[in-house]
């Protein structure tokens, strides 16, 4: 083939990898935050609309705990320079420990006040980092934040051991959440969620059930960010928007498919797709389009939530009626069930 | 057990001056009764009599505003309902408060009591445990959805359940986690008038054979006169007098104020 139109194809290749792998980690991120509000609202029906603040508790945990210690044009705490898993761990910490202060004065109230206590608290964090000295650097954010597993690859390679870690990750926590509601604890979770009267009348102490779902779903999404932060080296308050932090998750959920956790994970990388993928057809725009590309996904993604609202709720993916994964399939019933059917009988 | 036995048996729900007001409006007003210990107990009254409230009183739903409610020989006044549950007194509502988007068969193992797979590190960590205690929570269920005739709708939504089929799930549901005491908000409402009857022996025979305290509101005369030993009359909030059906519905008073004319 001629080496002239060749060229071209080979950067377009070579591009359109480098981009899909940074597209798919960044997906993979999200797919553990959606999962994560998969358990809240998905299952329990907790209403987060904080989701960035445990995101953002969980970047900024993980990441002042592994960086060096501040030089003198910085300004943040710790700086400890622990191995960066146990960062991890301390940022998902950090971020069930937050749940939890906002889940005990609040779980035990309607839904609706949730949400409203919970997109108060991202608002108060972003401006506590940002105005507390010696925190977290302020504004200015924290930049150097280590890389896990640097030694594997030089430079540019790294993406892939990202990659890998990122949906090792993921896969860790769908099997973490998955063992949790396909069991008897996500049946309680759905009593909750549909009818708390029965769920109560059930015998069920349905503000534990509750808190428990909501420290847990935080404790993810604290690990997503830590995660988050780890991957791009450096953060900063604004980096933490609640557009891009909670309601670009709602959306993935929604329509995904709430209930359904395989449903989360394809709902982040659909809903990803078309938020990491519309600035690539920029050019291709007509100009009074491109130019607007960035507000226009914006005003998209709202349409979209209220289109699959409307035509598709369940998501693209629908919640399954078997809840508990221990329950006997149709057709294979137990053995005693047969019997107490004849003895039960008039 | 005879109207005598029920009478001196030992109560085994006392409800005391039991009072709920609702601003202005004393929807129970010390209304103050006895339960005796494996009887079958009708609660009526003509509507607004504060029956239904009494029971979501009695059940923990609400907070009495005074009064005292005894269980077992245990007080439990304005306990959550989740506690009274778990010390083995469940109801029914009167309006089923199924849930719909799971199937029957699940509804009722969601009431199983102290479940192995509801502690999060066991169905982490010890799913053998909880795999085992679900065969046992689905044979239970079975056995009581073919005691209410709904075996063949176990894996059906109850979403997709009939308005009496879902009394029967209620009763069902009330019955799973072997209760010793189960109040019953207008059990036969809605349901058909053949499995209405059916459903009065299953009551009976659930009696009978373990033991079970019913206390049951009802606006069917039939079923009271067919299944209670004593009947509780409520109006205004207060109880107007006990007795067997037949003293009951003898009672001028009980007639002027529910049953009508048609009974003089």
């Amino acid at each position: 083939m001629n080496p002239i139109l060749e060229a071209p194809t080979l950067i377009t290749w070579v591009g359109s990898v480098n981009w899909t792998v940074g597209f798919l980690t960044t997906v993979g991120i999200f797919a553990i935050v959606a999962l994560a509000l998969n358990l809240q609202w998905g299952y329990t029906g907790v209403f987060n609309f904080g989701v960035v603040a445990f995101f953002m508790v969980g970047a900024y945990t993980s990441s002042l705990l592994t960086l060096e210690p501040a030089s003198e044009f910085e300004d943040y705490a710790f700086g400890l320079e622990w191995p960066i898993p146990v960062g991890w761990a301390a940022g998902a910490l950090a971020a069930g420990v937050l749940a939890l202060l906002v889940g005990l004065p609040t779980l035990r109230l309607r839904r609706d006040f949730l949400a409203i206590a919970t997109i108060g608290v991202a608002t108060i964090l972003r401006s506590v980092v940002n105005s507390t000295e010696g925190l977290a650097n302020r504004g200015a954010g924290l930049n150097g934040i280590p890389r896990f597993l640097d030694g594997l690859a030089d430079g540019a390679d790294y993406r892939w051991v990202m990659l890998g870690i990122v949906l090792v990750m993921l896969a860790f926590s769908y099997l973490v959440l998955q063992a949790a509601t396909a069991s008897p604890w996500g049946r309680v979770l759905r009593g909750i969620r549909d009818n708390e009267d029965t769920a109560m009348a059930a015998g069920k102490h349905t503000t534990v059930f509750r808190m428990q779902s909501f420290v847990l779903g935080g404790m993810m999404m604290g690990l997503a960010g830590a995660i988050f932060a780890h991957r791009q080296g450096a953060i900063s308050p604004t980096g933490f928007s609640d557009l891009f932090g909670t309601f670009l998750v709602w959306t993935m959920l929604i329509v995904g498919g709430s209930g359904n956790n395989r449903g989360a994970v394809l709902g982040a990388l659909a809903v990803g797709f078309f938020w990491f993928g519309t600035p690539l057809i920029q050019e291709d725009l007509p100009d009074f389009l491109g130019t607007r590309v960035f507000q226009l996904r914006e005003l998209a993604i709202g349409a979209l939530i209220i289109i699959f609202l409307l035509l598709r709720p369940g998501g693209l993916l629908e919640e399954q009626p078997r809840v508990s994964r221990f329950v006997p399939k149709p057709g294979r019933r137990p053995a005693v069930a047969t019997a107490g059917h004849e003895e039960g009988g008039p | 057990m005879t109207a005598d036995e029920a009478a001196t048996a030992p109560a085994i729900l006392r409800v005391d001056q039991l009072e709920k007001r609702f601003g202005g409006n004393r929807a129970v007003d010390g209304a103050t009764f006895d339960v005796a210990r494996g009887s079958i107990t009708g609660l009526i009254g003509p509507n607004g009599a504060g029956k239904t409230t009494c029971f979501n009183c009695i059940a923990g739903a609400l907070r009495p505003d005074g009064g005292r409610v005894v269980f077992d020989g245990r007080d439990v006044t304005g306990l959550p309902p989740y506690r009274v549950t778990a010390l083995g007194m469940t109801r029914t509502f009167q309006i089923p408060q199924e849930l719909g988007a799971m199937s029957v068969l699940e509804n009722l193992m969601l009431a199983g009591l102290d479940q192995a797979g509801e502690r999060l590190w066991e169905s982490w960590f010890r799913p053998w445990r909880v795999a085992k205690q679900e065969r046992d929570l689905a044979a239970r269920a079975h056995e009581l959805l073919a005691l209410v005739d709904l075996e063949h709708l176990a894996y059906e939504l109850a979403a997709n359940l009939s308005g009496g089929q879902r009394k029967l799930l209620e009763l069902a549901r009330a019955l799973m986690p072997r209760p010793t005491m189960v109040l019953l908000d207008e059990p036969s409402a809605g349901v058909n008038p053949t499995l209405a009857v059916k459903l009065a022996d299953h009551i009976r025979d659930v009696r009978d054979e373990l033991g079970v305290t019913f206390l049951l509101i009802a606006h069917d005369m039939d079923v009271v006169e067919r299944l209670c030993e004593t009947v509780v009359v409520m109006a205004s909030g207060r109880v107007l007098t006990e007795g067997t059906p037949a003293e009951v519905f003898a009672n001028t008073e009980v007639q002027d104020a529910y049953l009508g004319s048609q009974y003089r």
